[in-house]
């Protein structure tokens, strides 16, 4: 295996872009990236750089068999190259550790199937090319064959493909080396008409396929955004302003300029860029430079007073109603019945992926090359052309391996990237702008700050006759390129898991009151439901210790609907493989969790103790029904790593601010889970033929909520606030 | 003008004296294996070794490292221990981004150089230096475990 960024090695020059231009005209196709028969034999034609392999959009074999996977997402850790991987090489019949792995350019033919963008999000790359990639490994394996069956004169349904080779009746082979350039002339076939197999057949789809590009990851080969290196290239550092949109309003360089290896200072229109020959000297020069900024009104914000704000607001402010079934809001009040109350906090949060932020651009009059680790190519293509003053088509984005994405690296402003490319156009040449932790921390673009408040009534049975939930906070989608899905005012992210929230009662109400704060916000893996099942699942948890019904049981009298059989198996799976209610060692008690977010239901279950006045989680034990598994293997690392990232969120990190400023900085004052307080986390799937859904996401939501209920059942305190130690203390 | 010895071979470089050993070994010299995750000695994504022992390149000074053997995970291979470390790695398909890899392979190596048949706790003390926000934590251990049962150390 052998991922590389394709333009990379030739200098920039990227032989994708024929392709692209190719495709791109094909517009009305039945399958998009199926390559029109007229455009393919256009590019063919082309004399410079053409591959006579190329057989569609995704596959092209080369004349010595190697098949190359065009892959139009990036790589951040979920294993989406080899989930991708599995699904071509199922139906192209190819040995998978031989594919060679290129990112695709940015080109409509790569956009997401069903959406107009190419970006990788939403856990949502699996499900999404479940059959796009399927079909194109089938019309490309029967284009093989087709060209063998021409050659050797037999018909094509006498043959047949098997591990990189196709097979003739009389036992004669041909390797898709020798047949790709054929192949590559035949006119693809309906995709209608290519059969794909039934999942019984299945030999690559379901396995437990390793990392695809698992060796570069160990022997420190694999590029990363940071590891480009183009020649010619400077580094820069820039000084940020210190609160949301403050200005430089004068700048003193000349300590800067004096920093050897630093060539020259250059205001940007956010921040001041200290351009130098090396990271070191780029970053030196930064701390020596002295600027006057001056700061917006109104952004000398504090979170306690913030959080004041939210508390008030959850009990009497404005709300635009998300969900209303009967009459929640009476019913919440009326008398007879258990009434329960509680309010849950959460900060905003950095998603502090290893690899801080950066970003390489050059800029030239006629185009304009980006290397970089980025979750959004689509939108950062608009952005890095209008910046650089070219149409998008001459905006080439080369994918890098991301060192984490977790949502920060899709930006909805393009921040790291219009930044790099308007240095590049005032340098004239290629420059790496490189953001430090202490940047990368404070740099804004948070997961939200929330406060929710939850009512509910019980009735005579202990089972919920009403339910009103409130939720405060910030929109992500609001006035960004994707206001489009703000709905009557309702930002869907806001409020998903709590709208859908998936327990039985006869008046559900869900209200929205959305904020304004000089912080910007954005996604953090699982999005809303990072905040709603903390919530939602605490609660549940509160009305069974009211009903006094156990919380496992308490779960499933409620969960009766017809949607709900995802979470019934997960529960009762969950149930069995956790021991529910059976010994523990002594100290030791369980909480769960179960939600359900990117079309997939995850339950966990924690085991915790008190060690030394602060929760220890020792284990969990997490289940999940993702529709058929893909590889197994890689679903299990997703939950591992998604019950970590969690973890971090729910004992420990938040982003705090006084007088504007974010007060957190590294991983010291940052202080993310280390291996030492890592639990054992054991991962079980719920066997399925339903086609695909999310993994990468949903193993965060449930955390929270499951370890704060086991503190609950092991000391009876409810922890509402996270994270739950603050300032090195525990506090329920 | 710094002599360095990296991976067997000598180096010189013309450089600030403080630069710290990380950005060389990155910017100067190309060798991109060594991460940059926190410049400030807080999550080991930098870690190399000085003479066999782990240590945080991205707060050493290039003069400190002069003179003295450094090891980078570009030639950490070459060494048994480091091949055992790097095929448990991929036996239990560790890495997820990958990105704090380098520097946990790093860490992982001096452990079991020092330490043939580390108990738990022993990778608890060597390895909390070096963060891995994709929660590779499990895998890591169980790696390490394997590297030392298949005797990695020693053979
Ligand atoms: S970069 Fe050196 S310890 Fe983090
Ligand atoms: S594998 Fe991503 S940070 Fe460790």
């Amino acid at each position: 295996m052998n991922a590389t960024s394709g333009a990379l090695q030739d200098g920039g020059v990227s032989r994708r872009r024929f392709l692209v231009s190719a495709a791109e005209v094909g517009g009305g196709l039945m399958l998009a990236f199926i390559f029109p028969a007229a455009a393919r034999a256009a590019w063919i034609s082309a004399p410079a750089g053409a591959l006579p392999g190329e057989i569609n959009a995704f596959v092209n074999v080369g004349p010595d068999g190697t098949v190359t996977f065009i892959i139009p997402k990036s790589e951040m850790g979920q294993g989406v190259y080899t989930g991708l991987s599995q699904l071509l090489a199922e139906e192209l019949e190819c040995d998978i550790s031989g594919i060679r792995i290129e990112t695709a350019a940015v080109a409509a033919v790569y956009n997401s199937p069903g959406i107009p963008a190419q970006f990788t999000g939403g856990s949502m790359s699996i499900s999404s090319n479940w059959q796009a990639l399927r079909v194109a490994g089938a019309t490309a394996r029967t284009m093989l064959i087709e060209a063998a069956a021409k050659n050797w004169g037999v018909d094509a349904g006498a043959c047949r493909a098997e591990r990189n080779f196709v097979y003739g009746p009389d036992g004669r082979k041909a390797g898709y080396g020798a047949l790709a350039a054929a192949a590559a002339k035949i006119a693809p076939p309906d995709p209608k008409d290519v059969p794909l197999k039934s999942p019984s057949k299945f030999v690559v789809i379901g396995k437990p396929i390793a990392r695809v590009e698992v060796r570069e990851k160990v022997d420190g080969s694999g590029k990363f955004g940071l590891d480009v290196r183009v020649p010619g290239m400077l580094r820069a550092a820039l000084a940020r302003p210190p609160t949301q949109g403050a200005q430089a309003m004068h700048i003193d360089d000349k300590a800067a300029l004096k920093v050897p290896g630093v060539v020259r200072v250059v205001p940007l229109s956010v921040g001041v860029a200290v351009v130098a020959k090396n990271t070191y000297a780029a970053l030196r020069g930064r701390d020596a430079l002295l600027i006057d900024w001056q700061a917006l009104p109104d952004t000398t914000m504090d979170t306690d007073k913030l959080r004041a704000q939210y508390l008030d607001l959850s009990r009497h402010g404005a709300a635009l109603v998300a969900r209303n079934d009967g009459d929640a809001v009476s019913a919440v009040q009326a008398v007879g019945g258990k009434r329960v109350e509680a309010a849950y906090e959460l900060p905003y949060l950095s998603h502090a992926a290893m690899e801080p932020l950066n970003c390489a651009a050059h800029w030239r009059p006629d185009r304009c090359d980006l290397w970089t680790g980025t979750q959004f190519q689509s939108p950062d293509r608009a952005a890095a052309a209008q910046v650089a003053g070219l149409p998008p088509e001459k905006v080439f984005i080369h994918t890098m391996l991301l060192g984490g994405g977790f949502g920060r690296r899709g930006n909805p402003a393009s921040d790291f990237v219009r930044e790099a490319v308007e240095l590049s156009r005032k340098i004239g040449g290629p420059v790496q702008i490189v953001w430090s932790r202490e940047d990368d921390m404070r740099g804004g673009w948070y997961r939200p700050m929330w406060t929710n408040r939850l009512r509910a009534m019980l009735g005579r049975d202990g089972k919920i006759h009403a339910w009103h939930h409130t939720i405060v906070g910030q929109s992500i989608m609001a006035g960004t390129i994707f206001q489009g899905m703000v709905k009557n005012g309702v930002d869907p992210t806001s409020v998903e898991g709590a709208a859908d929230m998936p327990y039985d009662a006869a008046n559900v109400r869900v209200d929205l009151c959305t904020t304004t704060a000089p912080v910007t916000v954005q996604w953090w893996r699982s999005v809303g439901h990072s905040n709603t099942a903390f919530a939602v699942e605490s609660f549940i948890d509160e009305c069974a210790a009211g009903a006094g019904v156990d919380p496992l049981e308490y779960r499933r009298s409620l969960l009766t609907g017809p949607n709900e059989s995802r979470h019934r198996a997960v529960l009762e799976m969950l149930a069995a493989k956790s021991g529910w209610g059976g010994p523990l060692p002594a100290g030791r008690a369980r909480g769960m969790a179960l939600h359900a977010s990117f079309g997939s239901v995850v339950g966990e279950v924690a085991e915790v103790s008190m060690q030394d006045g602060r929760p220890r989680v020792h284990r969990v034990v997490a289940v999940i029904h993702c529709g058929l598994a893909v590889n197994p293997q890689m679903i299990a690392a997703q939950i591992e790593s998604a019950v970590n990232y969690g973890l971090s969120a729910a004992l420990y990190v938040e982003i705090t601010y006084t007088g504007g400023k974010p007060d957190q900085s590294n991983f010291d004052n940052y202080a993310v889970v280390r291996i030492s307080e890592a639990p054992t986390v054991e991962v079980h799937i719920v066997p399925s033929e339903d086609a695909p859904t999310g993994v990468g996401e949903p193993g965060t939501p449930p955390i929270a909520p499951s370890l704060a209920n086991a503190i609950f059942a092991l000391t009876g305190k409810r922890v509402r606030r996270l994270p739950m130690i603050r300032g090195g203390k525990f506090s329920a | 003008m710094q002599k360095l010895n990296i991976n067997g071979k000598i180096h010189s470089v013309d450089v600030d004296p403080e630069m710290p050993l990380l950005w060389v070994l990155r910017d100067v010299l190309d060798m991109t294996g060594t991460k940059f995750g926190c410049g400030r000695a807080l999550c080991g994504a930098c870690t190399v070794h000085l003479d066999g022992q782990a240590t945080r390149s991205c707060v050493l000074p290039v003069s400190a490292a002069a003179g003295r053997k450094i090891t980078t995970i570009e030639a950490i291979g070459d060494t048994p221990v480091g091949k055992a470390v790097q095929s448990a790695w991929i036996a239990h398909d560790v890495p997820q981004c990958g990105y704090c890899q380098s520097g946990q392979i790093m860490s992982a190596v001096s452990l079991l150089a020092k330490n043939k048949s580390p108990t738990d706790a022993d990778i608890d003390a060597a390895m909390s230096g070096n963060i891995c926000r994709c929660g590779t934590y499990s895998r890591i251990r169980a790696a390490i475990h394997q590297a030392a049962e298949r005797g990695g150390a020693g053979s």
